[in-house]
C-alpha cells in the first residue's frame, strides 16, 4: 500500500496535513499491524494527505516512565520531539491510546506541542467534515460490546468517538455492566503488557472478558493494540474464538466500508 | 456557687478546643514533610472542584445506595452543628435555648424541627452503614487491610453518631417547656410519651444529663478524628481544592531529569568539565520516593483524608484479581508510616532521628507497585480525589532510577527501547514493513 514517509514528503517539498504515529505495535505486532493497515485504508478512502515517520519513528516511551525509567521516557521523548519539530508537524494522529496520551499530554512540558487525535477522534472527524462515510449495511444487527481503552477513557475522557462510530455501523452495541469511567482495565496498561503479572487468582485480561461474554457478542471492539491482543488472549482463554472476534473500530469500518 | 456549670463548661470547652488545635497543628507539620508542589494555578477550576466534588458530593452518589446515606448523614451533621453553636452559647452564659427568644418562637421552631429529622435520618442512615459493614459485610469492608483498628474505627464512628443524634432527641424529649409548647418537637415528641412515667425534677436531671454528655461527646468526636479515618469531614475540602486537574493520564515529567537529560543531549557540554563553583557540595537529588518525605505534601494529605471506603479497592483490577496490591491499603501505608516519622519527630525534640525504617519495603512492596495496571480506576472512583496512582509511580520511580530493581522483563524491555526504539526486540529499520505485508 501507499504510505509516503514524512522524509520523502520533503524530499518533494510538501506538508501533509496529517501525521500518522504508528507506534511500537502498529509497526511490529502482527495483530496490530492490521489495525494499522486497515486505518491507512480509511485514510486513503477519505483521501486524507498523510505521513508516517517509517524508520524515524521510536517508542513514546510510555511504557518506560510507567515503569518507573523517567530517564529513558525523556530521552526517547527528546529524540522523538526533535525529529517531529524538524518536520514541522503540527498534528498526528494514533491508533494507540498510550502514543495518543504520552504525545498529547506528556511531550508538552518537553518542547512537543501537537494537536494530537485518536484515530477514532480523527475519523469521526472526517465524516464531519464529509470526507467519509460508513455503510451501515454489512455489519448490520451484528450483536456488539465495546471495552474502553483505560488510556483513551479514563485517562482522556473520550467516551463518545469511539461510540459514535460503532452507532453508524448499524451494530447492536451492549454496554458491559463495567463501561466508560467504570470499564475494567484489559490488564495491559502501566508497563504490564510487558512482563507476567503478580500472583493473584485470576488474570485481568480473562476477568475483562467474562465481563464482555456477559453480553453475548459476536464482536468485542477496542481501540488500542494492547487491549485487541488482551481480550484476544482472554476470549482464546475462554475457548470463544470460534463465535467471538476482538476487532479494532478502524478494522470494523474497514470491513463496513469493504476496503 | 451558681457559676460553678458555667466554670466547668468553659474549661472543658477550652480542653477540647486547645488539644484538637494542638493535634491538627501536628497533622499540618506532618503533611509539610512533604516536598513542594505548585497548585497554585486554575483557583477557579479548584474553586469549582471543591464546590462540586466536597460540598455537593457529586462522586458519592455514583454508588447510590451509600451515595444518598452519605448526603444525609453529611447534611445532617452539617446543619445540626449550627444547633452546638447555641449549646455553646448557653454554657457559657447559663442561658437555656438562649435562639428561642431571638429568633422568635415559630422560627426556632423550625429550626429545631429540622434538626430533628435529620438527626432521624441521621440516625436511621448510620444503622444501615453499620449493616452494610457488619451483618451484609460488603466485601470492601472486610478486605485484608481492614482488620483490626481500621475495622473498628469505622465501628466506633457510627456508634458515635447514633449516640449524639439519640442525645439531641433526649434533651428535647425531656424538655418539658419546650414539648409544652409543642413547636419543633416532629421527633421527639413521639419519646416524650415514654419519660411520662418520671417527675418533673427527673425529667429536668434526664434533660441537663443529656445535653451535658451531648456537648462533651462533641467534643469527644473532634478530638477523636486526628486518631481515626474521619479526618475527611475536614480534609474533603482542601484535598479536592489542591488535587490534580490535568487528564488523570497525564504524568509529571521529572524536572531533575528533564535537566540531566538536557546536559546529555547539548553537544556543547564538556562531559569532562569540572563541576562549576560550589557544585559540588550539592546532593544529588533522589528520583522517584522511598519514603514519606519524598513524597509531596499533596500526596500527604491524600493520605490523611482518605476515610477507607474502599471504593478504589473495589474497582481495582489488581484487587479484583487477588493481587497483593490494594490502593486503599496504599493510602493507609502512607498514612501509618507518616504517623510513624511524625512521632519520630516529636519523642527527638524536633528532628527525625533515623530509625533504619522507610515507606518502601517496611510497609509497602515492591510486588505491590508492579501489580498495577495504571488504569487510574481508583483516582476516577474516590470521592475525594484522592491519588493513589501517584505515589505508586513515584515509588517505581525510585525501584528502577535509584535501585535498578525493576522485574526482569521491565529491564528487557528497557533495553528493547533504548536499543532500537521498541519494547520488543526488532530492527528500528523494520518499522515500515508492514505497508509491503498482506
Amino acid at each position: 500500500m501507499i504510505v509516503p514517509t514524512m522524509a520523502e514528503m520533503m524530499a518533494q517539498g510538501k506538508q501533509p496535513e496529517v501525521l500518522f504515529w504508528v507506534g511500537a505495535a502498529g509497526s511490529f505486532d502482527d495483530r496490530a499491524k492490521k489495525i494499522t493497515r486497515a486505518f491507512v485504508k480509511i485514510l486513503h478512502q477519505a483521501n486524507v494527505d498523510f505521513a508516517v515517520l517509517g524508520t524515524e519513528e521510536s517508542s513514546t516511551g510510555d511504557a518506560a516512565k510507567r515503569a518507573g525509567n523517567e530517564f529513558l521516557f525523556q530521552m526517547q521523548a527528546v529524540t522523538n520531539i526533535e525529529v517531529l519539530n524538524a518536520y514541522e508537524v503540527k498534528t498526528i494522529v494514533t491508533c494507540d491510546p498510550h502514543s495518543f496520551n504520552t504525545l498529547k499530554n506528556e511531550y508538552p512540558s518537553l518542547g512537543g506541542k501537537y494537536t494530537v487525535f485518536h484515530h477514532t477522534q480523527y475519523i469521526k472527524k472526517l465524516i464531519a467534515d464529509g470526507r467519509l462515510s460508513v455503510n451501515d449495511s454489512i455489519l448490520k444487527n451484528k450483536r456488539l460490546t465495546y471495552h474502553d481503552p483505560c488510556y483513551l477513557g479514563r485517562a482522556n475522557d473520550e467516551y463518545e468517538s469511539p461510540r459514535d462510530l460503532i452507532k453508524r455501523l448499524g451494530v447492536r452495541l451492549t454496554e458491559m455492566k463495567r463501561s466508560k469511567s467504570t470499564a475494567l482495565c484489559c490488564g495491559a496498561g502501566g508497563a504490564q503488557m510487558f512482563k507476567e503479572p503478580e500472583k493473584g487468582d485470576k488474570d485481568i485480561n480473562v476477568l475483562r472478558t467474562e465481563d464482555a461474554l456477559e453480553t453475548n457478542p459476536e464482536i468485542i471492539a477496542t481501540g488500542c493494540p494492547y487491549c485487541n491482543t488482551m481480550m484476544t488472549d482472554g476470549v482464546k482463554f475462554k475457548e470463544k474464538e470460534a463465535d467471538v472476534l476482538v476487532l479494532d473500530i478502524a478494522e470494523l469500518i474497514a470491513q463496513a466500508n469493504e476496503l | 456557687m451558681q457559676y460553678i456549670p458555667n466554670i466547668i463548661f468553659a474549661l472543658i470547652l477550652i480542653a477540647g478546643i486547645g488539644f484538637f488545635v494542638k493535634n491538627i497543628r501536628k497533622l499540618i507539620r506532618n503533611i509539610k514533610l512533604g516536598k513542594e508542589v505548585d497548585r497554585s494555578d486554575n483557583k477557579a477550576a479548584r474553586w469549582k472542584n471543591m464546590a462540586k466534588i466536597a460540598l455537593g458530593q457529586y462522586k458519592m452518589v455514583r454508588r447510590p445506595v451509600s451515595g444518598i446515606l452519605h448526603v444525609a448523614v453529611y447534611l445532617g451533621f452539617i446543619i445540626i452543628n449550627i444547633e452546638v453553636l447555641e449549646i455553646i452559647i448557653d454554657g457559657l452564659l447559663g442561658t437555656h435555648r438562649v435562639f428561642q427568644p431571638l429568633l422568635g418562637a415559630t422560627f426556632y421552631g423550625f429550626l429545631i424541627g429540622t434538626f430533628e429529622i435529620l438527626a432521624a435520618l441521621v440516625f436511621v442512615s448510620v444503622i444501615v452503614f453499620w449493616i452494610r459493614r457488619n451483618v451484609i459485610k460488603l466485601k470492601r469492608f472486610w478486605n485484608k487491610e481492614m482488620k483490626g483498628w481500621p475495622k473498628n474505627d469505622g465501628n466506633i464512628i457510627l456508634y458515635f453518631e447514633m449516640v449524639l443524634m439519640s442525645l439531641f432527641i433526649v434533651m428535647n424529649a425531656s424538655d418539658i417547656a419546650f414539648q409544652e409548647a409543642g413547636i419543633g418537637n416532629p421527633i421527639s415528641q413521639f419519646v416524650y410519651p415514654m419519660l411520662k412515667g418520671f417527675t418533673p425534677e427527673m425529667l429536668h436531671i434526664i434533660e441537663q444529663s443529656a445535653w451535658w454528655i451531648h456537648i462533651v461527646g462533641i467534643l469527644i468526636f473532634l478530638n477523636y478524628l486526628y486518631y481515626s479515618k474521619h479526618l475527611h469531614i475536614l480534609l474533603a475540602f482542601p484535598n479536592t481544592f489542591y488535587a490534580k486537574l490535568q487528564p488523570k493520564g497525564q504524568l509529571d515529567n521529572l524536572e531533575a531529569v528533564t535537566k540531566e537529560v538536557q546536559l546529555m543531549m547539548d553537544p556543547s557540554v564538556d562531559p569532562y568539565a569540572a563541576p562549576a563553583e560550589g557544585v559540588e557540595d550539592e546532593v544529588p537529588e533522589k528520583f522517584g520516593a522511598s519514603d514519606v518525605t519524598d513524597l509531596n505534601w499533596v500526596q500527604l494529605m491524600n493520605a490523611y483524608t482518605c476515610t477507607e471506603c474502599g471504593r478504589c479497592t473495589s474497582s481495582c483490577p489488581a484487587s479484583l484479581t487477588g493481587k497483593e496490591l490494594s490502593p486503599r491499603a496504599i493510602m493507609m501505608k502512607t498514612r501509618d508510616r507518616m504517623e510513624e516519622v511524625g512521632a519520630n519527630i516529636d519523642a527527638n525534640g524536633g528532628t527525625f532521628k533515623d530509625d533504619g525504617k522507610q515507606l518502601l519495603n517496611d510497609y509497602i512492596i515492591p510486588e505491590e507497585l508492579w501489580a498495577c495496571t495504571s488504569c487510574n480506576a481508583c483516582v476516577q472512583e474516590c470521592p475525594i480525589n484522592i491519588d493513589p496512582l501517584s505515589i505508586i509511580m513515584d515509588m517505581r520511580r525510585y525501584l528502577v532510577m535509584e535501585e535498578s530493581a525493576a522485574p526482569q522483563e521491565l529491564n528487557m524491555m528497557m533495553t528493547n527501547i533504548e536499543n532500537n526504539g521498541a519494547p520488543w526486540q526488532y530492527n528500528q529499520m523494520d518499522r515500515l514493513n508492514w505497508k509491503d505485508e498482506e
